[in-house]
This record gives structure tokens, sequence and C-alpha cells, in this order.
């Protein structure tokens, strides 16, 4: 009994009773549970996940992980063009959204005026609350032929000659599905970004300013070294979503298995086939889809522990 | 200290996981279905049938069920558009007292519902559906595909509008000189399963490549999901060409091309031509016919039936008594609001074979 302090530390003066007496071991219990909880449900879902898919898996072998021929008619299920479409779409979702969303967190905590910085603010943060599906629609309906379609288009005209423009493009492609969730993971990035600039210590900047340095100076040598690895955290925060969304991106991606250097071109990722074919599925088909499911968790688990392992090492340094 | 409290913490996870486990298995346990949660299926009080499956026929039954049930007090009838092939699973496991499919069920789908319902599955054909090509190609009003140059399209031998073999079935047309854009269903259809079907029946070559089914390996295009999905690619961009259900392309309006039957005949996809494919057809006892790629001259070639599946013997026969009288409903008042809203009722010469089986259930 080494540590009891709410007992003997806090009783001199009134002598606690009944509920109070009880209520901090009855709360660490309670939080306790609920943190086990969670190892349970997440260790049980990785079990009975597995399980189910395991004979599809054993069945394929080898060729479950490195074939790209998914032909549910003829039993063969290769997932390699979904692993790709689901990495290559979240890159370019990142290489878009990263920039643009560092932008808008540096704006609303260094440059805006004081006004302007609440309603921004509240506007971006909406923009995360609005369902994948709309996005998805709104990207069909209204940014497809809009944008991404002339887009597509233009850019395998004129860069066709590199690989990854080469035509001829559509916007039903990795990049039309990139460029949406590029859109809808920015609120996400740019918010918690925001709250980490919001936390680096006046008195740097201060002292940054006190040193002669202009803005720019202050931010890339006070604020962003600062920040870096909440940053970090944001951006994978971001990823984590973009490598699970469903919808937006079945809408978008063109639904085609293959893999083509070419960003231009109709693909296809893992949460999009799970979701185009889970309904008709029976079988070693659902199997199989269940597969896919596992696969995408662990690769999503991968990306969280590179990403804690960098922010460590940059804590660290 | 530490450990008594770890130790608690545990248990009462455990207590959780074990509340929600009950819970679960509680709900799991399939109530004899439509059963209201007081038992009372039979007498004065209300009979509730529920219903799953295919997605395509589900704007017409829920207006069916809407009038139904409007005149026959008492009855209750839930529909659930899950996709055929969960209509199938939901019979099987007994969860819902009548399912919906576009394509009928497999010998072996058949006896894993007859060994877990204990009564025979019936198959009772409600309307027929085409599956037509929509275009967008200026200036192009009536487009002609024969049988050859479909089937090369979808298999990306031909890969442009000005290909000879298109070119000389639209003489007075202008094609243009650019690509073929084809788009599939990129989630799994019944839609798809018809049009498949009716390509594995005209190409040797598709049917040895591809193959037929509700999603397969298609060797060219893109994904649309589901109708608005395709129909919305072919839209907006031009040089596409897609398959969507007749009644969405009858609805939005879509330039469709006009298909070589096995007559040798050029028709346009509409309710008649849909139905004259019933024309000549022989239809097996246990009614799991096909319709594509008809003999009948007048006929469009890709058609296809959607059906209800229902068992033969209901555990409850209030629930049967409602249910063959909603479907002998639907059969003999159905026709109007199904040419309404795009779908081909029943033929004459079918009709009374679905009634029969109707006749069959108690």
């Amino acid at each position: 009994m080494t540590n009891a302090p709410t007992d003997t530390v806090a009783s001199p003066l009134v002598p606690r009773k009944g509920f109070s007496r009880m209520a901090d071991p009855v709360f660490a219990a309670l939080t306790g549970a609920a943190g086990i909880l969670v190892l349970i449900i997440l260790g049980y879902m990785v079990v009975v996940t597995t399980l189910t898919a395991w004979p599809a898996m054993q069945s394929q072998g080898w060729s479950f992980i490195f074939s790209t021929t998914w032909d549910p008619s003829r039993g063969q299920y290769g997932i390699l063009a979904f692993v790709y479409g689901t990495v290559l779409t979240s890159l370019i979702a990142l290489v878009i959204a990263v920039p643009f969303s560092l932008g808008i967190a540096l704006f609303l905590t260094e440059i805006a005026p004081g006004w302007i910085r609440g309603p921004v603010a509240y506007m971006v943060d909406l923009l995360a609350a609005v369902p994948s599906v709309v996005y998805g629609l709104w990207g069909v309906f209204v940014l497809l032929p809009g944008l991404l379609q002339p887009l597509a288009v233009w850019l395998s005209r004129t860069l066709g000659w590199i690989p990854i423009f080469a035509g001829p493009g559509s916007g039903l492609s990795f990049f039309g599905a990139g460029v949406v969730l590029a859109i809808m993971i920015i609120p996400i990035i740019s918010s918690l970004s925001r709250e980490v600039l919001r936390a680096v210590p006046s008195d740097e900047k201060n002292a940054a300013f006190a040193l002669g340095a202009t803005r720019w100076e202050m931010i890339t040598g006070a604020v962003l070294p600062r920040a870096k690895a909440g940053i970090i955290g944001a951006v994978m925060l971001g990823l984590g979503r973009a490598l699970g969304e469903t919808i937006a991106v079945a809408l978008l991606v063109g639904s085609r298995e293959q893999i083509t250097a070419s960003i231009l071109k109709p693909g296809y990722t893992m949460a999009s086939i799970i979701a185009n074919q889970f309904t008709e599925a029976t079988g070693d088909h659902i199997r199989a889809l269940v597969g896919v499911g596992v696969v995408l968790f662990i690769i999503t688990i991968v990306v969280n522990v590179a990403a804690r392992a960098l922010v460590w090492r940059m804590v660290e340094a | 200290m530490k450990r008594r409290l770890f130790a608690l913490s545990l248990l009462l996870a455990g207590a959780f996981l074990l509340c929600s486990a009950c819970l679960v298995a509680c709900g799991g346990v399939p109530r004899s279905p439509g059963e209201s949660q007081d038992g009372s299926t039979d007498g004065s009080s209300t009979v509730r049938l529920e219903g799953a499956g295919a997605t395509f026929p589900q704007p017409l039954y829920l207006e069916w069920i809407g009038a139904f049930i409007q005149e026959r007090k008492g009855i209750r009838i839930n529909y659930q558009g899950i996709g055929s092939g969960g209509g199938i699973q939901q019979l099987t496991q007994g969860t819902v007292d009548f399912g919906a499919s576009d394509a009928p069920m497999k010998d072996e789908e058949i006896a894993a519902a007859e060994a877990a319902g204990g009564a025979k599955v019936l198959h009772i054909p409600m309307v027929f559906g085409a599956v037509v090509l929509a275009y967008n190609l200026k200036g192009v009003e009536h487009l002609r595909l024969d049988q050859e140059s479909l089937a090369g399209i979808f298999l990306g031998t031909i890969t442009r509008w000005d290909d000879a073999a298109i070119a000389a079935l639209n003489p007075g047309s202008e094609l243009p000189a650019t690509d073929i854009l084809v788009v599939h269903r990129s989630d799994a259809s019944g839609t798809t399963s018809i049009f498949t079907t009716y390509l594995a029946q005209i190409s040797a070559e598709w049917s040895a490549s591809v193959g037929q089914g509700k999603d397969v390996k298609w060797p060219v295009g893109v994904g649309g999901q589901g109708n608005d999905g395709v129909a919305a690619v072919v839209r907006q961009q031009p040089g596409a060409l897609g398959y969507v259900e007749l009644s969405y392309a009858l609805e939005t309006g879509l330039s469709v091309a006009t298909l070589q039957n096995k007559a040798g005949n050029y028709v346009a996809p509409s309710l008649e031509s849909t139905l004259a494919a019933a024309k000549g057809v022989d239809f097996p006892e246990d009614l799991r016919f096909s319709l594509s790629n008809s003999a009948a001259p007048d006929a469009y070639p890709i058609v296809g039936a959607t059906w209800l599946l229902v068992y033969d013997r209901m555990e409850s026969p209030a629930q049967a008594v409602a249910l063959k009288a909603f479907l002998t409903w639907c059969l003999e008042n159905g026709a109007t609001v199904a040419r309404e809203l795009n779908y081909a009722p029943l033929p004459d010469e079918l009709r009374p074979l679905a009634q029969a089986k109707i006749d069959q259930m108690q």
C-alpha cells in the first residue's frame, strides 16, 4: 500500500462517507474496464476476421497477395491491384492535402486577422462533418464533369510524356479519387495542425522576432520545428481516413483492377471492392472480401506504427 | 492495490462482454420471421410479412405493397432492397418470409434453403426487365449494333467508334473517330448478370474468357456504381457506351442502341419488345426460365425476369394466407402500376403458371 493519498491525505478535515469514499476506486475500475475492453474488441476483431478469411487465403496461397486477377466467377482472388490503388490514391491525396492544410493552419494561427480566424476555422471543421457519400456524389455529378475530367484530359495532353500522366486521361481514375480524398482529409489535417501550431509558446515566437527574424523566418525557424511531431501525427490521421475511405472512392476511382504507372487511368481500392461486392457475395467470395479487410487492417496498423516511430524519433532528437 | 484494481477492471470488462454476448445471442436466434414480439400472429391482430432481396424491382414492390395494404387492412408488409444474393441468404436463414432475386436460385442454393426451411422453395416470376446500351454520341440518333460488334466492343477487340464493323451497320450516321469508353457496373448486380449471360450466349470468346455473373472481370472499360453511376459517366463523357436497366433509361431519357436479335431483326428496347421475349419460350415446371436471346422475331435480345422466392409451407397459416393474397393481387392488379414505373408485367401466357405456384403455398 504505497499510494492511497485520497484516503489518508484528504480525510483529516472532513471524513469521507458513502459514495465519496468509493468514488475513486470505482471510477478507476470503470475507466480501466473501458481501456481493457478496447484491447479485447480489437483482438477479437483480428481473430474473427482472420479466421473467416483464412480458407480463402489458404486456397489462393501467395497469389492472394501477389496476383492482380480478381475474378469471382472463376474463384480467383488476387488483391495486389487493390492494395496498389489504396496506397496510390492515399498518396495523391496526401500530396495535395498536406500543403493546403498546412497553409490553412498557418494562415489561421499566424497571419489572419483575429476576426477572420473564428469563422474560417469553424467552416474548415464543418467540412470534416460532411458525410463521405455526399463528397462522392458531389464528386461524380459536379467535380467530375466540371473539373476532374477536363483537368485529367489536359494533364494527359500536355504532360503525357511523363509516365504518371500517360493518357488517355480520365476523371474516373486514381487521380480523381485522390483529389476528392484530399478535400476530405484537408479539414482533419488542418484543424489538428492548427491546434498544434497554436500550442507553440508565444515567447519563442517573440524571441525570434526580437532576434530580427521576418515572419517567414519565424515560422520556419521557431514554429514549424516545434510543431513538427504534432503535424506528422495530424497527417497520419488524415492518411488513416484516406486509406479506409470507401464510398467516395468507389464512386470515383473507376473500378478497374489494374496496376498502371499513370494516375490518370481507372483503378480500384481495397475498401471500395468490399463495398461494391459484399452485398452479393457468397462462400469463398465473401471470405476473400473479408481477407481484403484483414490486409487493409494490417496496412493501417503498419502505417500507424511507422508514424509513431517517426514522431518518437523526432521528439527524441 | 494496483493488482486489485486491474482484477476489478478485468472483471467489469468481462461482465460487459458477457452481457453483450447474451444480447447478441438472444437477438440472433431466428425468431419465426414476422411474428410480432407479443406472439400474436393469428386472429384479429395485424399480420406482418418481411421480405428482402433484389434492388431492381424495389420501387415497384414498394408501390404494390402501398396499394395492397390500402385495400387490405390488417396486413403489414416490409421489403428491403439488399441485393439478390442477400435475399436468397436471408430466406435460407429464415430471417424473412419471402426473398427476391433477379436470377433464379442455383440447385445447391435451393437444396440449402430447403434443408434449412423444411419446405419447398417456389420461384414466382413478377416482372420482366431489359438491359439497354446507353451511349453518348453527338448527332447519332439511332445507333445499331449487331451481336459481333457488341461482343467485340466489350471484349476490347473493337475500340473505336469509326471501326468498319460499326460503320457498316450505321450507314447514315457520322461516327466520330474517337475511342469507345466502355462503362460497366462496379457493384455486383443482377443487371450485370443479365447482360453477361447474354454476351456469353452470343460470343464463344466471351463465354470462354470472361464468363457470366453478378460481377465479372471486365476486359475493358471503367466501372460506375449503380445505374446512376453508369448513367452519369455516359452522360458526361462523349464516346461512352454503358449498360443500364430499361426502366432507368426510359425515365432518364438516355440515347439507347438498337440491337440485332436472334432472328436477325434490329429491335429498339421498349416494354413491348421486352414482353415479346417471352413468346415461344418453353417455361420449365419450376419457372426458373431464361429470356435471354429470345428467338421471337420482335423480341429485344437482353431480357431477364425477377422472381419472388417463397416456401410452399409457412410456419404461420395466417402469414401464408396474407402472402398468397398479396401475390395474387400483384398478378391481377399490378400490371398498370408496373407499366407506369416502366417495368414489363408478366405476359398472359405466363400469369396462370405463376398463379399455380402461388396456389401451392399454404
